[in-house]
């Protein structure tokens, strides 16, 4: 087949679109259904700009195609805001200075926001070890490990509360 | 960096794509994880007529453990892998070296069978599971067959499957009592491929001497090397500094690797000797310490 | 509490974190089509038929562009560096009748979708004839080397000349002369977001619009005015988010002819976003200088001549840059020494390889490496230590403003304020410099190799020739900024708003920041060269307090009170003492226009800042690394910089350029190569090839203090600029660190990168040169 229609749970929202086999998944997020949060910065892997969650694991969205998303659930960076409030991961990259451009931040708060879910409690190691593969430019990460420490504690503190 | 035009098929069951594949052969691209094949589709340095998908094949996925060995489906994620407890009881090689393969995100999209049927001469899994002394399960229409490592790594980039197999599965055996073993590579970054790595299982005996060892590099050639003479002066005899810096330097005498873009052919012996040494001190250290369990 | 000083947490974040910037290639318009370039994979052919037809055939395929079409184009023109020379040299839109490096623009392709255009890039047919080229540059200036440009013999498009006082008289006296060949390789600024365009053109009205520009919006307008013979009233542009610029991003580059060329001609929106592929041959590369250098020293260890003969490698066109960036190097190599002698010879040499401009610290990351691991070989050779071959030499706050002896960007560089030796002092306590000492004894007893290295620096930054800046308050009350500079992602808008916000006494939160859209900011000149603290934030702090001064006038006259008894407060103004005698903002706009008969109408100023001289931060790198004998593996243990800025306007905001410039500087020093080879192909084309740092890459322990010890005279605020002085010291440092360490193998660093190969390789022929000297070596 050339083109497949999918059914496909996005951001808690189902969807049904029919697309080319070939459009990769990034592509029909960004312009099929207008959610251009989800950046592409290499295409080929390795730049983790492009990171979604996809049935809870953050994986690369160029390297999958949207006709392999059929009954499969999709979380992207839209997704983490309640309206006009950020979340604690993205408030506390706000309050920390983690991030410049901008352009890499939803790869990284897709990563992240996959990581809390495992490993609410993490060290600095873990935390380093779990954006390795998120290239950034401009901070130098410093500033988002920080930020990642201090929203697993907030969060460690509303879930307590 | 768009892909090109193809078609795409999606079955269910192991039958229907080895269907496929005995239909299609040469057209068609097996797609498993992804992390290899679609980069390369994206820069459009191949150009299958027809992708078969296999995420949605059953039966393809899964670790059981069954006499005496691992078997794990060539769908199994390597994130899975990665956090298997009957990997890390059972095979700690194996377990040893998951996390140094890419990234979580990689590992999470990425399978065991998709990095063995890809055979990147600087991946990690080839050389693991050559040391391991593994094997590789191949299942066609016509039947199936199974490969040692050596039978199955044919060339860079080129396995022994034809182009109507499938990998259906890696077995590796369980690690033996007393065993130590040991995974190291150096590469440029972290999660990067290896420059060179190293893969090593020694046995030692209740007085210390080693009855078994088994070494596998990756990056020093198109296919893993399982260094067997190099390391057979150290069996039978109580292992020391200088018998692994020996066999380093036997196991660098005979290797030729070539000179790329990352690192010169010297370098690369140079390293595997110095990985060699390094990883066979890191095995037996930790075969002495396993307390014969 | 005043805003300026405070670290104020950005404007810029929200929409950035939710997902809702809008970057080139999430801009949309109805109709838009979707370009790819044909790029030439040879590095050095004459170009022959190209033949479009089986591409046009393609379904959503809509049109091919070549030279032909394009008619009588001009060349794109430089916009710093001038040599008149050069003009032979420029780049055209598409190649003509010859292409010089690998990834040269020969076609545009038009089509649905960029998955459609990309087939038809697969489908177009060029008859290209290859010629020898030539890749190095050493190897371009020997005779029988292949001739780019029929017009510039012996492939050197300039020699440039610096002196000062009489430098081979001088070195002939010195005591002790020590001399090197130092090198830094090809590597460039590799933003996440790759460039993009959007161009869209209304027949009916004539306008022609553009999304996605960046940098120098204003300027590139005007370049592209007179390349499409357009009125320039008839150009309008916008910014969008821009993922990161480091130089590279910005100038005018072929494409942005191309897409508005396209588009009118057209009538349909044109979008071209590159991709990462295409990007490593398409964008600007940098820093590769060949340095042959000589320093000359006294009995007391006082540096008395500097010589520097070195070549750097502009690719197979002149850019934008024209030759600014050896310009920089020359003009900055002495640095923080005082040296009464000194000669630069520069060779700007052409090769079949991408072209090149500014990349962060461009010049200077190069200068740097090459004056400070000249400083301390020659602190080894004098048998002096290398801080105090450095204390020795350092030119004196008293001093100050001091002539450095050359020039670069139309001045002559003169060093405004800086206190060198205290700099130095406050990077070593950050370092634990002691105790790293005693580290270091510690490891070599035990056989390691650990070394300690510095880099100190001198940068410029506030380049002018000027800064627009228009404050408005608005009918509803609102603050506004628009400004002349261009955001890169570096939080010009928070800065922006501090500034203006204790001038008006309303919080910065309130306050809107708009740039980079010509209908509402008429001038500009743009965001590079750390210029937006020291020339945009003084012409919106000049601006804001004319609008200020009308407030209090209009207010004034409204409440009939002096305006020495009116309090600016929340966006009102009040009689001192009696809050409830008050007049909003909102009030005071609608009844300035037209307001009191001696003021212009309108509750708005503008100013334009001028900066006829930059100023010079400086600072000072230092590092603890181990080098792993066996691998030639460096761990960077501890990362510590000083750096002297004048004034912080948001600390947050200067610390967080320290460490990302730090983190490129890295990437320099140990992993970043652009390869080619001999037949000018970029073997580096993926980011599995070029080697981004990642965190892993980046030290556990990094160290920053930002000084304010040294105000700049050059503008109000005392701001001197900090966007490149995180990473211009690095490759010094590092190499000075990995050299330190090394020191007991006698091994010697002169290049960079630092790779594991290249470490081996050196460990590997120093052992092997002992063992044939014999024992005792």
């Amino acid at each position: 087949m050339i083109e497949r229609t999918i059914h496909v749970t996005v951001n808690g929202r189902r969807v049904e679109k029919t697309v080319e086999v070939r459009k990769t998944l990034a592509d029909f997020l960004r312009d099929d259904l207008d959610l251009t949060g989800t950046h592409l910065g290499c295409e080929h892997g390795v730049c983790g700009a492009c990171t979604v969650i996809v049935d809870g694991a953050a994986v690369r969205s160029c390297l999958l195609f949207a006709a392999q998303m059929d009954g499969h659930e999709i979380e992207t960076v839209e997704s983490l805001a309640h309206g006009e409030t950020l979340d604690p991961l993205q408030a506390a990259f706000h309050e920390h200075h983690g991030l410049q451009c901008g352009f890499c931040t939803p790869g990284f708060l897709m990563t992240l926001t996959c990581f809390l879910r495992e490993c609410p409690n993490p060290s600095e190691a873990q935390i380093r070890e779990a954006i390795s593969g998120n290239l950034c430019r401009c901070t130098g990460y410093r500033n988002i490990v920080a930020a990642t420490l201090a929203a697993a504690r907030t969060r460690g503190a509303s879930a307590r509360s | 960096m768009k892909p090109p035009r193809f078609d795409y098929l999606a079955p269910r069951s192991i039958d229907e794509a080895l269907g496929i594949l005995a239909q299609h052969g040469e057209d068609a691209k097996v797609l498993a994880g992804g992390q290899s094949l679609v980069p390369l589709l994206n820069f459009r340095l191949v150009r299958p007529a027809h992708l078969v998908d296999l995420n949605d094949v059953d039966g393809l996925a899964g670790i059981r453990f069954d006499d005496g060995h691992l078997a794990i489906g060539a769908m199994t994620r390597q994130r899975a892998v990665e956090g298997s407890s009957l990997v890390r009881e059972r095979c700690p090689l194996l377990a040893e070296a998951m996390p140094q393969i890419g990234h979580v995100q990689i590992r999470n999209r990425g399978t065991i069978g998709g990095s063995l049927a890809h055979a990147d001469p600087a991946a990690e899994l080839p050389a693991v599971v050559a040391a391991l002394g593994g094997e590789l399960v191949l299942r066609s229409a016509r039947g199936e067959r199974v490969l040692t490592p050596e039978r199955y790594f044919v060339a860079y980039l080129t396995t022994a499957a034809e182009p109507d197999e499938l990998l259906v599965e890696a077995r590796v055996p369980v690690t033996p009592p007393r065993t130590g073993s040991a995974f190291l590579e150096v590469s440029r970054r972290h999660g990067d491929f290896a420059l060179v790595g190293v893969a090593t299982m020694v046995t030692v005996d209740e007085a210390g001497v080693c009855t078994a060892c088994a070494l596998a590099l990756t990056g020093v050639g198109p296919t893993p090397v399982v260094a067997r003479d190099a390391v057979r002066g150290l069996i039978g005899a109580r292992p020391t500094p200088a018998a692994f810096e020996d066999a380093g330097r036997r196991v660098a005498e005979r290797l030729h690797p070539d000179s790329d873009l990352h690192a010169s052919s010297e370098y690369r012996a140079h390293l595997a000797a110095v990985l060699t040494s390094r990883s066979l001190a890191r095995a037996t250290e930790r075969a002495v310490k396993s307390d014969g369990r | 509490m005043p805003a300026i000083g405070r670290s104020v947490r950005r404007l810029e974040d929200r929409r950035l974190l939710t997902g809702r910037g809008k970057y080139a290639a999430d801009f949309r318009l109805p109709g838009m089509l979707y370009g790819a370039v044909l790029r030439s994979p040879h590095a050095h052919a004459r170009l022959g038929e190209i033949r479009s037809k089986a591409a046009l055939a393609l379904p959503g395929v809509v049109a091919v562009v070549t030279f032909d079409d394009l008619g009588d184009v001009g060349r794109i023109p430089t916009r710093l560096g001038h040599q008149a020379g050069n003009v032979v040299c420029l780049q055209r839109p598409l190649a003509s009748d010859k292409v010089r490096y690998v990834g040269e623009p020969v076609a545009f392709v038009v089509a649905e979708s960029r998955y459609l255009a990309e087939d038809a890039l697969d489908a177009m047919e060029v008859d290209y004839d290859p010629l020898p080229a030539v890749a190095d540059a050493r190897r371009s200036v020997e005779s029988g080397a292949p001739v780019l440009h029929d017009a510039v013999a012996g492939n050197v498009a300039t020699t440039l000349h610096t002196q000062k006082g009489d430098a081979l008289a001088a070195m002939a006296g010195a005591h002790i002369r020590v001399r090197e060949h130092l090198a830094v390789q090809r590597h460039t600024g590799v933003p996440i977001e790759t460039r993009g365009l959007t161009a869209a053109f209304d027949a009916g009205t004539g306008m022609l619009r553009l999304w996605g520009v960046a940098k120098i919006p204003h300027f590139n307008r005007r370049v592209l005015a007179d390349l499409l013979g357009h009125p320039e009233h008839l150009i309008q542009f916008t910014e969008l988010e821009v993922g990161g610029g480091f130089g590279v991003r910005g100038e005018f580059y072929p494409e942005d002819f191309l897409v508005p060329w396209t588009a009118r001609r057209l009538g349909r929106p044109v979008q071209w976003i590159e991709d990462r592929r295409e990007h490593f041959t398409a964008t600007n590369h940098s820093r590769q200088q060949y340095h042959d250098v000589e320093i000359g020293f006294d009995r007391e260890g006082r540096i008395v001549a500097l010589v520097d003969h070195f070549m750097v490698d502009l690719g197979g066109y002149i850019r934008t840059h024209g030759v600014v960036v050896p310009e920089l190097t020359a003009a900055l190599l002495p640095g923080p020494y005082r040296i009464p002698h000194y000669t630069a010879e520069i060779r700007c040499v052409l090769t079949n390889k991408t072209p090149t401009g500014t990349y962060r610290g461009p010049g200077r990351y190069e200068g740097t490496f090459v004056r400070e691991r000249l400083m301390d070989i020659a602190a080894q050779r004098l048998g002096v230590d290398p801080l105090e071959l450095r204390r020795r030499n350092f030119i004196r706050p008293d001093e100050m403003p001091y002539e450095v002896g050359g020039g670069a960007l139309a001045q002559r560089t003169v060093y405004d304020c800086g206190d060198y030796a205290s700099a130095l002092d406050h990077a070593l306590t950050a370092l634990g410099y002691d105790a790293a000492r005693r580290e270091q004894d510690d490891a070599r007893r035990q056989g390691r190799f650990v070394g300690i290295g510095i880099g100190f620096l001198v940068e410029k930054a506030g380049l002018g020739p000027w800064e627009y800046a228009r404050v408005e308050v608005d009918a509803t009350g609102h603050v506004v900024v628009y400004s002349g500079v261009a955001s890169v992602g570096q939080g010009i808008e928070t800065t922006l708003a501090q500034v203006v916000a204790d001038e008006l006494n309303v919080a910065p939160e309130r306050i809107t920041v708009v740039h980079g859209d010509s209908a509402r900011v008429p001038f500009g000149v743009g965001g590079f060269a750390s210029r937006g603290a020291s020339v945009a934030l003084p012409a919106a702090l000049e601006a804001a307090r004319k609008v200020r001064a009308k407030i209090l006038r209009v207010a004034s006259s409204l409440l009939e009170a002096a305006a020495d008894d009116l309090v600016l407060a929340d966006g009102a103004v009040h009689v001192r003492g009696v809050p409830d005698r008050k007049v909003t903002f909102r009030e005071l706009a609608r009844a300035a226009v037209p307001g009191p008969p001696d003021m212009e109408p309108g509750l708005y100023a503008a100013h334009f800042f001028e900066a006829p001289m930059m100023t010079y931060p400086y600072g000072c790198h230092a590092a603890i690394v181990e080098v792993d004998a066996g691998t030639g593996q460096v761990k960077i243990l501890k990362y510590a910089l000083a750096y002297d800025i004048g004034k912080a306007v948001n600390p947050m905001i200067v610390e967080g350029q320290l460490v990302g410039a730090l983190a490129q500087g890295i990437g320099g020093a140990l992993l970043e190569e652009l390869v080619y080879d001999e037949q000018g192909q970029l073997l580096t084309t993926t980011l599995m090839d070029y080697l981004l740092p990642s965190v892993m890459e980046m030290p556990e322990s990094v160290e920053v203090r930002i000084l304010e010890e040294t105000p700049t005279p050059l503008n109000p605020l005392g701001v001197k600029g900090t966007g490149e002085g995180g990473s211009s010291g690095c490759g010094a440092t590092i190499a000075n660190a990995v050299a330190d360490a090394l020191a007991p193998l006698g091994v010697t660093i002169t290049a960079l990168p630092l790779s594991p190969d290249r470490l081996h390789r050196l460990i590997e022929e120093h052992r092997l040169h002992a063992r044939d000297q014999g024992p005792g070596h």
